[in-house]
């Protein structure tokens, strides 16, 4: 109401007039002056409230600290405020319980950290230990705040446990529809379309979208929570694979001749005609590449943001109808009828690898979200896990009755085969573990021959496309629980979806940087970085880093002469020498030390009686 | 007086030749006065002649026989001698003559005078001032280094430099012009104005602070009663000291320090009772002036006083005892310090009483103290436990206080002995354990433990009595004393002890076979499984053991493909199993033709691939590279091929690192190098890193913020510079690094700053 009087003069009149004109209104403050005042009171009374506080803080504090060490005695970083406890006093005296920031488990750190530090590194300058121990610095704290942002990871796995003694595997659907809410409820359906033959579906990648096309030309796709169909068309020709592309707003279609593009309207905007007689699609979404594999024996790589053909690589192995993606690496797994699995890169001409799985064909293939375990079924009935950390070696195996013609891994690591027309689910003991082939989590018998199979991304969903339909069925701790909202959001708007597409176009990784080794990019080139030196050295007639032979220094007083300088020349040369043979000497001892160790280890221990043996 | 002058002259001519000139001069001058110079020639040529008789080559002389340019006024002619004119030889006449004090004067100015030397050249001239200012712009540079190199290092630079600093008003002046205006905030003020509660500062009121400030009347005048008389006490007691201090007497301050010792060992021993940690830093103290004692030469008869002493001391008793005193002084002072035990000695205590009166840490820590030996600590601290332990269950009164109470040059070889003495125990016991273990049926009569080490216990002692004796006698072998009955006693004593110590080897052996039956086990648990697995059962017989690991590791090699293929693997369990149309019909036949299908593909697919990957591998393999050279070490020509034992040695492939499948029979990974994946990799080591696997390390982690949290990826992408737009990026100047500005500084900061610049560019 007024117009910022200046301070000071205006306002004395101002409170002489409100003080004649109108009887002074008796006001909040007038009783409470008197409670204001005493708690208002500076000093002794504060400090005795201090020192009654006191003790508690440190009581506090120290179990804190308890609690710390109990987890490890690894604290990432010391709470700041106990080093000068007095500033932190806050005004009205009362003390934080929990002082500091709060503990991080050591654990969730280690999660984060990406250095590995067991391996030696060759001793450094200062200057480069300096370097180091920065970066070292930087990925602690880095992977402190991120296992602290752990905490808003809120939303837990579901889960299904039978009551003692109860198979889970006995559990059908309808008990657990019953058991659910009715939002999840109505996540399980099936979509009767006998017309149209067998159908293949496809989630996108937020798990909001279903697309599904059947061998006789069925082409649909929709937002599978709100059912509403999105498009519908008959491609009069046969549908072998149906795929969506980076987004629900194009989809690539493997039709009985070429590949063609549609968008969500089913508007065709593409006939691929390079990719001929297309059976299987995969979408690698960090690289915007289709990959196709064909009949004619190609795996041919679409860059679907350019439009190029990237690679069209000859697998050399006839038709090609196994395919898979490795999430972890972006590599093609192909199974061929020889009972190998390749395993190919659009930056190599020839397989990184060549797994020899099963005595007949390989029937089905899938790799888990962390690209740890690949699973594969043959023609000998056999569904085995492999490891796919260096040694490719089966984990385990199992023999089914009749073979399973299509496996999917689901993003926390559980395993689904289609059998005719059964679906058995198997699961691990958490996300990063190998699903156990002990005994079935779940089971489920459809009204046909399985032909498609998918876990819906942050769903607890197994999609299962049949000669009978789409059937969407409830797996309990299928789904990861927590969506990345930048990365793929299920909720997101249009517009959000359009700035992620250029966001995401903007971070395309090059196709070439595909390899067994995500982590190629953070080593160096060692072949060109030694070729460089050697080219170095010739140029310039001499090792500029080589370290420099021992010179002796002058010495006076007749001690200079050529047969000393010699001597202590002789000198450093044996001392070098005998350095090396003691840390030769030394590796030598270890190694023996390891393996006895090791024998040690693996050996049963030796029982209390067999001293008594003469 | 003529007659004199010539025999003066003759004289003169016969000594000294130079000094010719001269009585010649005089002579002549007379000569034409007198008219007679006939008969003076005459004469001189006699002289002459008489002179020459000498044989020596005389100089001929000057004659004046006619007027010449060669005559100086002064009838001193240069030619005759051929030399030149020294100037010293003018100064030596000039001397004695002090009217030419003036000429000398000037000689001497013309001969102090130097030499004005040539100017440098202009090149060496500018050459020597570069390096003179080289050298002071340097220095005064060389302040600037830590700031450069700190800013070299710092995470994030801020320009401008020049922070201007928040104007902070003290809150006085902020409230100053502040008023009150709602009623609200005028009731508060009035209330803290009405009670003049600081507003500013708020922690005492005037009124508090007057308060605290004041003090009762009594109490001051206690306080000052109190300071009075702590005064007036100190005085007394700095009368007394100081007539203490001027007593003579030497027995007086003898009794006075005796006095105050015994107080202190006294006080100590309360000490111990009460307080032990404080006890052991007076211990500590005590063994520090002892430590000092043995460093120094102080008491040692080694000064001068005591050296004239000694000489003093055949004649003079007193001297003897000075010198006896001094050596009883130092031996008191660097003898051990033992608590409490001198008294109780003299009055007949038990040591029992003793180790009462001792705290246990005490004893162990003092030991500590004097040898710093690891060995001699340990062997202290067992002692003590081992004499306790002996003590406990046997009642016997061993005298376990010897070490306490020998001297300091005993005490070496004892603990050795200990030691000596506790390895044996040690491998005894060890020994016995084992032999216990291994003889169970031969040892009918069981021992009990408790004996068993009874039995340890008393050969020990018999031991120790032993070595004890051998150590006293080899002493007295070095003194030169012993005597037959020792000698005879020292003989038995080693051949006793060598039955102990051959008995070592056994012990060894049979640990050794311990070891080697739980090897021995391990082996057999680890072959178990694999025969199993297998299906052949191999025994294995200890004499092949050396043999063992090697086929162990290439069975190891070997995983079986086969086996890995055609293992028989549980099959699936399943609650629902799928319905097929034709499995009705002829499940028998079909399951039979798959069976047979299932096994002929299986051996091609292997064979298949294993082939597949031999072929691959060998394509892979780097080739042969042909060095031999025809006709080096035999014979070469057209039709003649070198040996193939030179082929062989000069046909060379490189070594290639092992393949990552070579113990993977089911894989082939190809070891081709991704040329696209290399062409984005690092190929240059940057500055600081020697080793590829130094740089790798700190591009580990990922900086994007796709694997960040937005904090982190914050922190890790800041910006190296950071400027304020529309800002003059001011050169930096002394007064901001906080050093204080000179004229020089000034001229510095440019440089700086564009070397800075250059720096953060990099």
């Amino acid at each position: 109401m007024e117009t910022a009087p200046k301070p000071g003069r205006d306002v004395p009149p101002k409170k002489d007039k409100l003080q004649t004109k109108r009887k002074k209104p008796r006001r909040y403050w007038e009783e409470e002056t008197v409670p204001t005042r005493d708690g208002a009171s500076p000093g002794p009374p504060c400090n005795k409230k201090n020192r009654e506080l006191r003790p508690q803080r440190r009581k506090n504090a120290h179990i804190l600290k308890k609690s710390r060490i109990s987890k490890k005695p690894q604290v990432p970083k010391k709470p700041r405020e106990w080093k000068n406890p007095e500033s932190q006093r806050s005004l009205s005296g009362a003390q934080d319980p929990f002082p500091g920031p709060a503990p991080v488990p050591v654990e969730v750190v280690q999660k984060f950290c990406r250095i590995d530090k067991s391996r030696k590194l060759p001793r450094s300058k200062a200057k480069t230990r300096s370097r180091l121990e920065v970066a070292e610095a930087e990925e602690e704290e880095t992977s402190i705040k991120a296992a602290r942002s752990e905490l808003l990871l809120a939303e837990e796995p579901g889960f299904l446990e039978g009551e003692d003694g109860e198979d889970t595997a006995k559990i059908c659907q309808a008990d657990i529809v019953e058991a659910v809410d009715i939002t999840s409820a109505a996540k399980h359906f099936d979509l009767n379309l006998r017309q149209f033959g067998p159908y293949r579906l496809n989630y996108s990648r937020t798990g909001r979208h279903l697309a599904f096309g059947g061998r006789r030309g069925h082409v649909a796709a929709l937002d599978w929570v709100t059912k509403k169909l999105m498009c519908e068309i008959n491609v009069m020709e046969a549908v072998r694979d149906i795929r969506f592309l980076h987004s629900e707003a194009l989809l690539a279609v493997a039709q009985n001749r070429w590949l063609h593009i549609y968008d969500n309207q089913g508007i065709e905007l593409h006939c691929i005609r390079r990719c001929d007689r297309v059976t299987r699609l995969e979408f690698l979404p960090f690289h915007f590449l289709l990959a196709t594999a064909s009949e004619t024996g190609f795996l041919t790589y679409l860059d679907v943001s350019v439009g190029k053909i990237v690679a069209a690589l000859n697998a050399r192995a006839g038709r090609l109808d196994v395919m898979s993606q490795n999430p972890y690496n972006a590599v093609i797994h192909l199974g061929h009828s020889n009972g190998t699995v390749s395993l190919w890169s659009p930056a190599m001409k020839e397989p990184l690898a060549k797994i020899l799985c099963h005595r007949g064909g390989v029937r089905a293939v899938a790799v888990d979200s962390t690209g740890t375990y690949m699973a594969t079924s043959g023609l000998d009935h056999q569904l085995k896990i492999f490891d796919l950390r260096g040694t490719y070696q089966p984990l385990s195996t199992r023999t089914l009755p009749h073979g399973a013609g299509h496996l999917a891994f689901s993003q926390r690591g559980l395993l689904v085969a289609g059998m005719g027309d059964v679906v058995n689910i198997w699961a691990g003991q958490g996300k990063a573990s190998p699903p156990s082939l002990e005994q079935p989590y779940l089971t489920h018998r459809l009204s046909g021959p399985v032909h498609g199979l998918q876990f819906c991304p942050f769903e607890d969903v197994l999609g299962v496309g049949h000669s009978g339909g789409i059937t969407s069925m409830l797996v309990p701790g299928a789904g990861e629980p927590n969506f990345d909202g930048l990365e793929s959001n299920p909720y997101r708007s249009r517009k959000q979806r359009q700035e992620w597409e250029v966001k995401a176009l903007l971070e395309k990784v090059p196709a070439e940087l595909i390899c067994l080794d995500p982590r190629a990019l953070a080593k160096v080139d060692v072949i060109s970085l030694e070729q460089g030196k050697k080219e170095r050295i010739e140029r310039l007639g001499y090792d500029p880093e080589a370290k420099a032979p021992f010179q002796p220094k002058p010495k006076q007083k007749g001690r200079s002469s050529t047969a000393s300088l010699v001597k202590r020349k002789r000198k450093v040369m044996d001392e070098e020498h005998r350095d090396k043979v003691r840390q030769s000497l030394q590796q030598q001892q270890q190694q023996q030390q390891h393996k006895e160790v090791k024998a040690k280890s693996t050996g049963a221990r030796p029982s209390a009686l067999d001293r008594f043996v003469r | 007086m003529n007659v004199n002058q010539v025999a003066e002259s003759l004289l003169a001519l016969s000594q000294q030749e130079e000094l010719v000139d001269l009585p010649k001069n005089c002579p002549l001058s007379e000569n034409e006065d007198d008219g007679d110079s006939d008969g003076e020639r005459k004469h001189q040529k006699l002289l002459e002649a008489i002179s020459s008789l000498d044989g020596k080559n005389r100089r001929k002389l000057a004659e004046r026989s006619e007027a010449s340019l060669k005559v100086s006024e002064f009838n001193v002619s240069s030619e005759g001698s051929g030399e030149k004119l020294v100037l010293a030889d003018l100064l030596e006449l000039v001397k004695t003559s002090s009217s030419l004090a003036t000429v000398k004067k000037q000689l001497n100015r013309v001969k102090s005078r130097k030499v004005v030397e040539l100017p440098l050249n202009k090149e060496k001239i500018e050459q020597i001032h570069r390096e003179v200012a080289f050298g002071k712009t340097s220095g005064v540079l060389s302040k600037w280094d830590p700031i450069v190199l700190k800013n070299q290092q710092a995470e994030q630079l801020a320009f401008p430099l020049g922070k201007e600093q928040p104007a902070i008003a003290p809150i006085e002046h902020a409230l100053s012009g502040w008023k009150a205006r709602t009623p609200l905030e005028q009731e508060i003020f009035n209330l803290l104005h009405k009670n003049k509660r600081p507003v500013t500062d708020p922690l005492l009121t005037p009124m508090e602070k007057a308060s605290l400030r004041a003090m009762s009347l009594e109490e001051a005048k206690m306080h000052r009663a109190e300071l009075q008389r702590a005064r007036a006490l100190q005085s007394y007691y700095e009368a007394k000291a100081r007539r203490e201090k001027k007593i003579k007497s030497k027995k007086y301050h003898k009794v006075v320090k005796k006095g105050k010792a015994r107080k202190a060992s006294k006080e100590l021993e309360q000490l111990q009772k009460v307080n032990p940690t404080v006890a052991l830093e007076e211990l500590e103290k005590f063994e520090n002036a002892r430590m000092m004692e043995r460093m120094s030469l102080k008491h040692q008869n080694s000064g001068k006083w005591a050296k004239s002493k000694a000489i003093m001391a055949k004649y003079d008793l007193e001297a003897r005892q000075a010198m006896q005193e001094q050596l009883a002084k130092n031996k008191e002072l660097t003898q051990k310090f033992q608590v409490a035990s001198e008294i109780e000695e003299e009055k007949g205590c038990t040591e029992e009483v003793e180790e009462l009166l001792v705290p246990h840490v005490v004893n162990e820590v003092q030991m500590n103290v004097d040898g710093l030996n690891p060995w001699m600590l340990r062997n202290c601290t067992s002692d003590t436990r081992e004499a306790a332990t002996q003590e406990d269950p046997e009642q016997l009164p061993e005298p376990a206080t010897h070490e306490v109470s020998e001297s300091e040059g005993e005490e070496r070889p004892v603990a050795e002995e200990e030691i000596l003495l506790r390895d044996f125990e040690e491998r005894r016991s060890l020994r016995k354990r084992s032999e216990l273990n291994q003889d169970a049926e031969p040892a009918g009569i069981q021992e009990t433990k408790d004996s068993s080490c009874q039995d340890v216990l008393s050969e020990l002692r018999a031991l120790s009595q032993k070595l004890k004796e051998n150590h006293q006698s080899r002493k007295q072998k070095a003194s030169s004393e012993g005597t037959v009955p020792r000698v005879q006693r020292e003989e038995p004593a080693p051949e006793e002890a060598a039955p102990l110590l051959l008995q070592r080897p056994e012990r060894v052996q049979t640990l050794e076979e311990l070891e080697e039956l739980g090897k021995e086990d391990c082996f057999q648990n680890k072959e178990i499984p694999r025969p199993v697995l297998e299906g052949q059962q191999s025994e294995r017989t200890p004499n092949n053991r050396p043999d063992a690991p090697k086929e162990k590791k290439e069975k190891e090699q070997l995983i079986d493909l086969q086996n890995l293929l055609t293992t028989q693997s549980p099959s699936v369990r399943s609650l629902a199993v799928p319905t097929t149309i034709e499995e009705l019909e002829d499940e028998e036949e079909r399951d039979q033709r798959q069976m047979i299908k299932e096994a002929f593909a299986g051996d091609d697919v292997i064979r298949n691939f294993l082939k597949e990957k031999r072929e691959a591998v060998e394509a892979s393999k780097p080739k042969d590279v042909d060095l031999t050279l025809p006709g080096w070490g035999e014979w070469g020509g057209v039709g003649l091929k070198p040996s193939t034992k030179k082929r062989r040695r000069f046909l060379k492939a490189p070594e290639g690192p092992p393949r990552k499948d070579k113990n993977l029979p089911n894989v082939f990974i190809s070891e081709k190098r991704n040329i696209h994946v290399a062409a984005h990799q690092v190929q240059v080591l940057p500055y600081p890193f020697t080793h590829h696997r130094q740089f790798e390390r700190t591009i580990q982690t990922p900086v994007g913020s796709t694997w960040n949290t937005q904090r982190a990826f914050q922190k890790l992408t800041t910006p190296k510079v950071v400027t304020k737009p529309g800002h003059i990026i001011k050169p930096i100047k002394a007064e901001d690094v906080g050093y204080q500005s000179s004229s020089r500084s000034d001229l510095s900061c440019h440089t700086v700053e564009s070397k800075m610049n250059h720096h953060t560019s990099q």
